[in-house]
């Protein structure tokens, strides 16, 4: 039985993030002057989910061969949403995070269309498309700002411990993942998505679902988009129309799927190896200041890390034998 | 066995791609419990009727009947519900999934919704089973299996789909001869189940054994339908080659016997299982034809040649001296003089939006440019010259090649080799798709290159083109040279026998 064998390759990239953000992170944490504590992981949890979220919203749409550069405006444009409308009581401000997380779905579900009916490249339709939603978040929030009666109860408990120990939005990601990502990975919409992008005339002329697994992807990529803005909305009880940081979600979210082992040629990878991309391309970040580096010097170094993780992946390319093979 | 409605029937199909017809009212019975073969040499149309049955291809016209309604499968998905599968030569499986992944890839068993990955597993070892694959695992990524490996996965794939009308389009090409026989066991049996089997196959032997009912297609028609066994194979032959012939070739002269060593020697080339101990030579003033049928290792050889692949073992001598050549760009140097003509223009050939000039000077740049910087009269000077010499009908040199006709557009890409002057010439398939008055200048141009001292090696699909243009023709089969053809040996008959690997005037039942 060589069955492990086969399951251990198939999660390679997955593991190798996996052990990347261990290892980065215990270094982090042992030179933290406040050491491996739950105000510590809690901290870096937070801000690790945000990307996390909006990274596994990239893999959807990088699993099909595409890419989705309007994540990061989706993520900044329902952040403002659901600092308007998050609030009142406790069922009027979760009816309002259903809206957040509806508007997302919406906004995913245009660039499915935009994509599929439009026949256009993902990365102009998306570059439009996140241009638009950006002029929507703009609308919304002029300036950045907060809702009068913002309700920071269920804010605070998603950005809490459970049992004292536990960062809620750890739980929230296991959560997402056993509720959404592996009913889709499992269902024959998810295999029609790596098919579609490991090689689409195969998924074609296997009579394969083409259209509807491209829409899906395009669709659940707004929707974890969104679930990321809403977090944003929760840890600082505001909405922020900022075009830079959308523009760096967008393109941290494409580092943290590489880094995950998410292949950008399509239909390799998992949204959990994206998970583990994303919190160690934080925790690069965070290890500056734990060894009281110029954080002026931390887009230089997470670049360096990148460019290496990336090389390993394109070791396979020694072996190819017909060069013509290089431009596929 | 005899029924009396074929499951399949297919009337007066036609279809046209631009100005080629690869089907003219071409038709097709099928019938359950039998295995019918088709046969034809290149572009006879047989790969295109199995696509429009695949639901592939849409027809221009013509219809077609299972089990006396019409139906037309707007998409692959409609074929494969009407009980149609067809087995592609690999061109149907997903590198990145598993092989139990693509095995039950368009209806996989299902628990709560979700994909059930035991049962998933267990249908796909039965699925592999039946096709005779025991040996692969379920769980392997279909990209790190040999092709022979993944031919079975496709058939074990089709099995599973549990069809009325199974296709095999050359599904048995990359098979060992063990292989085959398993396969021919399961298809025997699924005979037995009241299956209609598709075949086809180059390999004469394999059809004289399995198939029941032939039918012959050429020039986009279904010439003749027999019994299996009541024709020689030297009058199939006749029938996939039909009677006419015409002469539109300039004379072939010999080229003057020359004592030096010829312009490109090739000894025992090897590559990837692709080609197979390649021994062969061209000398100045000859034309060399690389004759049989598709895919046999022609395009791999002139690739292999013009340095593309890597991993090559044996020898390639240039003028007689061994000689490396390790890329593209070596090949054109000066020292190798080396030029290929592509087969697929628009992806090989021409930057189609770029303008015919651009275009024409890219591979000469390097000639006509000082200090990096290119010379503009001597550019124009060279693509005025080109022009001439292949009377290329463009408005002026400064338009987009896309805007050309086919024939004008390969024209320019037989231009811009000339441009490096080169010595030893390639050629893969360069009239496909292109009309008949372009083809003669072409010819033309080919003798006229080869008697001013250049050494061509010309692949084509056309056996009409090869016994015009050619002073000698090596036929290929399975990436080996089973025969070299001389002067007047080079005829239709000898051509098609040896791409199909048999003796010619072979007198075995097919």
């Amino acid at each position: 039985m060589s069955d492990w064998r086969f399951r251990l390759a198939e999660r390679r990239g997955t593991l190798i993030a996996l052990a990347l953000f261990l290892a980065l992170f215990a270094l982090y944490a042992s030179k933290h002057p406040a050491g491996f504590t739950a105000n510590v992981v809690q901290t870096a949890a937070n801000k690790g989910a945000l990307l996390a979220f909006v990274a596994m919203a990239q893999t959807f749409v990088v699993l099909t061969a595409g890419i989705d550069l309007s994540a990061g405006m989706i993520f900044t444009f329902t952040n403002c949403l659901g600092s308007y409308i998050v609030a009142g009581s406790t069922p009027t401000a979760l009816l309002g995070c259903a809206g957040v997380l509806a508007a997302g779905l919406a906004c995913g579900a245009l660039n499915g269309l935009i994509v599929i009916y439009g026949r256009l490249q993902p990365i102009v339709a998306t570059v439009a498309s996140g241009s638009i939603f950006y002029g929507l978040a703009l609308w919304l929030r002029p300036q950045p700002g907060n809702s009068d009666n913002f309700n920071s109860d269920i804010a605070d408990f998603m950005t809490g411990r459970v049992f004292g120990v536990v960062p809620m939005s750890l739980v929230a990601l296991f959560a997402v993942v056993l509720a959404i990502w592996i009913p889709f990975r499992r269902s024959t919409t998810g295999r029609a998505v790596y098919a579609v992008g490991s090689s689409e005339m195969a998924a074609y002329m296997s009579g394969l679902p083409i259209r509807r697994a491209k829409f899906w992807a395009y669709t659940l990529a707004g929707l974890f988009a969104s679930i990321g803005g809403l977090y944003l909305s929760f840890i600082t009880y505001s909405g922020e129309a900022n075009f830079a940081n959308g523009g760096t979600y967008t393109l941290f979210s494409i580092a943290a799927v590489v880094l995950g082992g998410v292949s950008l040629f399509g239909g390799v990878g998992s949204a959990i190896g994206a998970i583990f991309g994303a919190l160690a391309f934080r925790t690069i970040g965070d290890l500056l200041f734990v060894f009281d580096l110029d954080p002026l010097y931390q887009p230089l170094f997470q670049g360096v890390v990148l460019l290496l993780a990336v090389c390993t992946g394109a070791a396979q390319l020694f072996r190819i034998r017909n060069r013509l093979d290089l431009f596929q | 066995m005899e029924f009396a409605q074929p499951l399949l029937r297919m009337e007066g199909i036609s279809k046209r791609y631009g100005g080629v017809r690869a089907l003219e009212q071409a038709g097709l019975e099928v019938r359950g419990g039998q295995v019918h073969a088709i046969l034809g040499e290149n572009g006879a149309g047989k790969s295109t009727l199995i696509k429009v049955m695949a639901g592939v291809v849409a027809p221009d016209g013509g219809r077609m009947l299972l089990e006396g309604r019409e139906v037309a499968f707007a998409e692959p998905a409609a074929a494969i519900r009407a009980g149609i599968a067809c087995i592609f030569q690999e061109l149907s499986l997903i590198p990145d999934l598993s092989v139990a992944d693509n095995v039950v890839i368009d209806s996989p068993p299902r628990r709560f919704g979700m994909i059930d990955h035991r049962a998933q597993r267990r249908l796909a070892e039965e699925a592999l089973a039946r096709a005779g694959g025991e040996d692969i695992h379920p769980l392997a990524p279909v990209k790190d299996l040999p092709l022979s490996r993944r031919q079975m996965v496709e058939i074990a794939k089709a099995l599973a789909r549990k069809p009325r009308i199974l296709i095999l389009d050359e599904a048995t090409s990359a098979l060992t001869a063990a292989d085959v026989a398993k396969i021919f066991a399961v298809l025997k049996r699924l005979r037995a189940e009241g299956l209609a089997l598709l075949y086809i196959s180059h390999r004469m032997q394999e059809i004289a054994e399995i198939a029941d009912v032939c039918t012959v297609f050429r020039n986009g028609r279904n010439v003749a339908t027999y019994e299996a066994g009541t024709k020689t194979l030297a009058e199939v032959v006749e029938l996939m080659i039909g009677r006419e012939y015409s002469h539109a070739f300039p004379t072939v002269a010999a080229p003057e016997s020359d004592a030096g060593p010829p312009a490109l020697e090739v000894r025992d080339l090897r590559w990837a299982e692709r080609l197979r101990d390649i021994s062969f030579s061209v000398r100045a003033g000859e034309v060399v034809g690389l004759g049989g049928l598709d895919g046999q290792g022609q395009r791999e050889l002139l690739l292999a040649l013009f340095g593309v692949t890597k991993g090559l073992s044996g020898e390639i001598r240039i003028d007689g001296k061994p000689t490396n050549i390790a890329s593209p760009r070596a090949a054109k140097s000066k020292r190798i003089g080396m030029a290929l003509i592509p087969e697929d223009r628009k992806t090989e050939g021409l930057m189609l939006p770029m303008s015919v000039r651009v275009n024409l000077s890219f591979a000469a740049l390097d000639r006509l440019s000082r200090w990096g910087v290119v010379d503009r009269d001597a550019e124009t000077e060279a693509i005025d010259e080109m022009v001439r010499l292949l009377a290329i009908r463009t408005d002026g040199v400064d338009v987009p090649v896309g805007s050309l006709s086919g024939g004008n557009q390969q024209k320019v890409v037989i231009a811009k080799w000339l441009m490096v002057r080169p010595r030893i010439i390639l050629l893969n398939d360069p009239t496909r798709g292109i009309d008949i008055g372009t083809k003669q200048e072409i010819y033309a141009l080919l003798r006229r290159l080869a008697e001013s001292g250049a050494a061509i090696l010309f692949y084509s699909t056309d056996y009409d083109e090869l016994i015009g243009c050619c002073n000698r023709v090596l036929v290929l089969y399975d990436g080996a040279i089973k025969r070299t053809l001389v002067g007047a040996e080079i005829t239709e008959r000898a051509l098609v026998a040896s791409a199909l690997n048999i003796a010619a005037g072979a007198e075995a039942g097919a």
